[in-house]
């Protein structure tokens, strides 16, 4: 009984993505989209409270939005999956709710 | 309406009058309550601000629609979650948001209080109980 | 799968209605059925025809009628979220004594019932907004 979150806000614009990790239960997993993927990077002043908090989720990164905005995929943090608009489809067809986080 | 009878779970976390999310969810909350499903209502973030009282919009010059929250009990919408953590967050408590009661039918028409304050695990745990979550 | 999907935010000033354009063709794709798209907020806007974005652009609107053409998709709009923004199909203009009207092709005006009725015969509800 798992669910999927989907955050698409920079966490330097605004609390979303932490509010997201802070309401997570082991197993879920968060998809980050649109400006959401710039929380899935590393070497930022947020990578450290992203990999802490979303320590017992899977995390993912969806990869168009990372292309669109020239981040490679060398820039992900350690544990960020990459995938596409199938592997989206996918996540919310295997988790059992999908809670988008706007 | 239905024979399926379905979790929902309207989250609320933006702030009323600079944008219309806070109205528009009312909205489908009001509607939604016509097809009797298992309906709970969650205010997290600055989505609690939705909730406090004293909303004067007269010299805004916008529309009020805080007493709606109110009359939710009448449409059979009891349950309203309130996170701790978003209160304490924002300098806020219990008692800064409007009292908002329904009248148990199976209690004598008892008034109770439709606000349920949780913590931020328990907001977590009401989550990962729905069958369909709506953000707004 | 059954699939209901929430545009609740406008094209162009937001990429919602494009992801959940680039969503559905993926489930469509995979076999998924997609019961509804319901359009709410500022989503209600992505269903006028009387948008005309640069020829370089991508074209949201037609984008989406050549979708629901192809795969006979239910694209609502609602009605309520419509009219306080000046969405009108012809029997509403005709009934509001509006001289025009601009849902573009493949689009229908609807009641908010529609979002909740798609909540519950979906096994999935995906909201794509701000």
């Amino acid at each position: 009984m798992a669910t999927l979150h989907t955050v698409n806000k920079s966490p330097f614009q605004n609390q979303t993505l932490i509010s997201c990790l802070g309401h997570t239960k082991a197993g879920d997993a968060v998809l980050m989209f649109e400006d959401g993927v710039y929380g899935a990077t590393k070497g930022t002043a947020l990578s450290d409270a992203v990999a802490g908090l979303g320590a017992d989720v899977k995390l993912y990164a969806l990869g168009p939005d990372l292309a669109a905005r020239g981040i490679d995929a060398g820039r992900l943090a350690d544990g960020i999956t990459l995938i596409d608009y199938d592997g989206f489809v996918d996540l919310v067809a295997e988790n059992d709710r999908t809670q988008n986080w706007l | 309406m239905s024979e399926i009878i379905k979790k929902f779970l309207y989250v609320n976390r933006k702030a009323p009058y600079g944008t219309i999310y806070a109205q528009e969810s009312l909205e489908v909350v009001l509607i939604g309550a016509a097809f009797d499903q298992d309906v709970s209502v969650a205010f997290l973030d600055d989505g609690v601000f939705q909730l406090t009282k004293g909303q004067d919009t007269t010299a805004a010059g916008l529309k009020n629609f805080s007493p709606t929250f109110r009359a939710l009990g009448d449409y059979e919408v009891t349950k309203l979650y309130v996170e701790q953590e978003s209160l304490d967050e924002r300098g806020l408590t219990l008692d800064d948001l409007q009292d908002i009661q329904y009248e148990d039918e199976d209690d004598d028409y008892a008034e109770k209080p439709s606000i349920i304050v949780v913590s931020r695990a328990e907001m977590a745990d009401v989550m990962a109980d729905q069958d369909v979550i709506l953000s707004f | 799968m059954k699939f209901g999907i929430v545009v609740s935010e406008g094209p162009y000033t937001h990429q919602a209605s494009d992801s959940a354009y680039n969503f559905v063709k993926a489930a469509l794709a995979k076999g998924h059925e997609i019961a509804r798209v319901f359009f709410y907020h500022d989503g209600v806007n992505v269903g006028t025809r009387l948008s005309i974005p640069p020829q370089d652009d991508r074209q949201i609107q037609k984008q989406w009628t050549a979708l629901a053409a192809e795969h006979k998709l239910d694209l609502v709009i609602c009605i309520a979220a419509a009219q306080r923004r000046g969405l009108l199909d012809e029997n509403e203009a005709t009934r509001q004594g509006k001289d025009a009207n601009n849902i573009a092709e493949g689009f229908r005006i609807s009641g908010l019932g529609q979002l909740i009725e798609m909540g519950i015969q979906c096994d999935r509800t995906i909201t794509f907004g701000d």
